[in-house]
């Protein structure tokens, strides 16, 4: 009796070992990889709110900002997965093929890539904001508040991303105003508050009042404070800048998603999946409405919102039209995600070349 | 406050108790202490900023020079990252030696790598033992095409090299933009601006199974060694000496100006171009946007700390390669901002030139009259 009395107290105290073990390793801890500063108060610094959001909710995190897409970045990545991390989000496109890379060797590591394609291992989720739905927005207010009827846009890249958002804020403005033009100006870089600036000056020297910008810097609402003309905020809300300009911004809110993902890896429950959400399901915010708005176009806007929230409109109903006049959707139909995600074409009202 | 004065005034002032002297001819062993001296006041400077920042020093210090090289990845990690910078500093020396001041190795590193990533590309779908020799004498002659015309516009138009090559980074950069955006983009990549993946081989062979340290740190140590004999075995070394100390003298001796200038230019874009072909055949095995953190221009401090001598640079090279790494690990465990790499990269340039003043000028220590 004495023997066994000992040996299930002994057992009982090894299970209860194991069991503590095991809450510790439940201590999930989740890293992550900016391309630019995390003052940068746009992309990375929006990147970064989001990781706030997972320490708010009791998980640890790391970061490495400032890392390029050079061979650098599958260092850092080894290191961090290395290091501890259960679950390591890199935050810009350039990270694609390194992320995979390192996946690969780190198979119980989790791997979150924004706004990639490649899953190439299960350990691999893609994530991506439907930044269009705030454009088209954006398109609305900017062909109602126009008087000059040239809209400017600072775009970064010619990528698929990129002329979506110059199509869905164009068509949104043609909608109220068709006279419109918007003119384009490419930045080539998605943080330059130097080169951002200049472009933001081209345009509103060629007669543009309203600047839309696809880059990440506040320079562009700083220029457009000066000149008198109005802009949006980039990534997050951009108003204490430039409050006379900036009639609202389009937020990226990654918290949400970042705090439920860093969840499941705890739970176990983590699994492969490619993520892309918009105004719906809260990853694409539209701050306040600026007072200069008259009431009406307000009441239109926070319609539209709830619309497109709905999917009761889409960004891109037909019919739509290329600049050569070629039908792109057909009327009453929606662009699919597979057109969306390979948008290479502008459509009709948006003047220039995409740069090739 | 007038006390120190006063007291400085005893130093400096009419009765002097150091005295300012300059030497007769720079001293030879100042000339290959102040790298060193440098390097330990970029310590201690570093180390203050750490303690204003409010961590510890000596703990901070070791997160960015000692744990980022403490095991076998970490010192390849280091090679890996050595490895272009020696490289297009040797290239560099070339220039510098001669009094050619090329700021534009990160254009011919960059337009290397479009040339070689070029052909690369053509063979994307082959394999063969002769595509990498191929790959590599590509980036090389790339490298090179792009040095000549700052090379050539000095030579027959008088133009400022400094600036040319200057701003034909940008116009590399833009290229290579251009390229990856367009016609070079991959296929099947969803219009995003990267090219298709290297052939196996097309990609530099790796030297150790699960390290990315790869060949290319042998085309580094060939340059070492070639740039050694060159500097102090040959005529054309002895020309660039004596046309960097003086132009005139150079020119008095007889010695063909133009064609070293743009012999130096070629050799110094060579190397920067393999440098290119070593980061996209090596750890890329792609082209982007981002083929190098600008380390054509890092090169410029590497080549100077190591005082364009060639064994100076393989350790310059180290030294500035692990401020690169030190600034990642000091980040991810200690929450130091990641650009202290470069307050790093600048102040142990800053301290060099600072101290070079020692080259030239030495204290003398003399009693005071009384």
């Amino acid at each position: 009796m004495h023997k066994i009395f000992i040996r299930s107290f002994v057992s009982s105290l090894v299970f209860l070992f194991t069991l503590t073990v095991a809450a510790v390793a439940k201590d999930v801890k989740a890293a992550f990889v900016y391309i630019g500063p995390t003052g940068d108060h746009g992309w990375t610094y929006q990147h970064d709110v989001g990781r706030k959001a997972v320490e708010a909710a009791g998980f640890k995190t790391t970061y490495v900002e400032g890392v390029p897409e050079s061979a650098d970045a599958e260092r850092v990545l080894r290191q961090l997965a290395n290091s501890g991390h259960d679950v390591i989000f890199t935050t810009s496109f350039g990270y694609m093929n390194p992320t995979n890379k390192v996946a690969k060797e780190f198979p119980n590591v989790k791997f979150e890539h924004a706004t990639g394609y490649k899953r190439e291992h299960p350990n691999v989720s893609t994530y991506a904001a439907r930044f269009y739905e705030g454009r088209t927005i954006l398109g609305t207010i900017a062909g109602t508040m126009t008087k000059s009827n040239v809209i400017g846009y600072v775009a970064s890249f010619p990528i698929p991303e990129v002329i979506r958002g110059i199509n869905s804020f164009t068509l949104a403005a043609q909608k109220v105003n068709p006279n419109i033009k918007t003119k384009i100006v490419w930045a080539f870089t998605w943080y330059d508050p130097g080169k951002e600036a200049e472009a933001a000056k081209a345009l509103i020297d060629q007669g543009a009042d309203v600047i839309a910008q696809h880059t990440d810097s506040t320079a562009i609402v700083q220029i457009a404070e000066k000149a008198g003309v109005y802009a949006f905020g980039q990534a997050s809300d951009m108003d204490k800048f430039a409050p006379k300009a900036v009639l609202t911004s389009v937020e990226n809110n990654w918290g949400p998603y970042y705090v439920d993902r860093v969840k499941a890896v705890a739970n176990g429950t983590w699994s492969q999946k490619d993520t892309w959400h918009g105004i719906g399901d809260g990853m694409v915010v539209i701050s306040s409405l600026d007072s200069q708005m008259p009431a009406d176009l307000q009441s239109k806007v926070k319609k539209l919102q709830a619309d497109l929230a709905s999917g009761k409109v889409h960004s891109f109903t037909g019919p739509i039209y290329d600049q050569k006049g070629n039908l792109m959707v057909a009327e009453g139909k929606t662009a699919d995600d597979g057109m969306l995600a390979g948008m290479m074409t502008y459509v009709k009202g948006v003047e220039g070349d995409i740069p090739k | 406050m007038r006390l120190p004065l006063r007291n400085l005034e005893c130093l400096w002032g009419e009765e002097k108790l150091i005295k300012i002297v300059k030497r007769d001819q720079p001293s030879r062993a100042i000339f290959f202490l102040t790298p060193i001296l440098a390097i330990f006041l970029t310590l201690v400077a570093g180390g203050l900023i750490f303690y204003i920042l409010g961590f510890k020093p000596f703990e901070a210090l070791k997160f960015f020079f000692i744990v980022p090289i403490a095991d076998n990845y970490g010192l390849s990690e280091l090679l890996l990252k050595a490895t272009p910078l020696c490289l297009i500093a040797i290239g560099l020396s070339f220039c510098f030696k001669s009094n050619n001041w090329n700021i534009g190795a990160e254009g011919q590193l960059t337009f290397g790598a479009i040339v070689s990533g070029g052909v690369a590309l053509l063979f994307y779908d082959q394999e063969g033992f002769y595509i990498l020799p191929i790959v590599i004498l590509a980036g090389a002659i790339g490298g090179m095409l792009y040095a000549s015309i700052p090379a050539i516009l000095k030579t027959y138009f008088n133009t400022n090299e400094i600036l040319v090559s200057l701003m034909l980074v940008y116009v590399s950069k833009l290229i290579l933009d251009y390229l990856v955006v367009g016609p070079w983009s991959n296929p099947e990549g969803f219009n995003f601006p990267e090219t298709r993946q290297f052939s196996d081989s097309a990609r530099l062979p790796l030297l150790f199974e699960g390290l990315r340290i790869h060949a290319g740190i042998y085309l580094a140590l060939a340059a070492v060694v070639i740039s050694w004999f060159i500097f102090y075995k040959t005529f054309l070394g002895f020309q660039m000496k004596v046309s960097g100390f003086s132009l005139k003298t150079a020119k008095y001796a007889g010695y063909k100006g133009k064609k070293m200038i743009i012999l130096v230019f070629l050799i110094s874009g060579a190397c920067a171009g393999l440098a290119g072909v070593g980061e996209i055949t090596g750890p890329i095995g792609q082209l982007h946007r981002e083929v190098s953190p600008d380390y054509g221009f890092t090169a410029i401090i590497v080549a100077f700390l190591g005082r364009l001598h060639p064994v100076g640079i393989i350790f310059a090279s180290l030294v500035v390669a692990i401020t690169y790494l030190g600034a990642e690990t000091a980040q991810i465990f200690m929450q130091i901002p990641k650009y202290t790499g470069q307050v790093f990269q600048g102040m142990i340039l800053f301290f060099l030139l600072a101290s070079d003043y020692l080259l030239f000028f030495k204290f003398k220590f003399i009693g005071s009259k009384k």
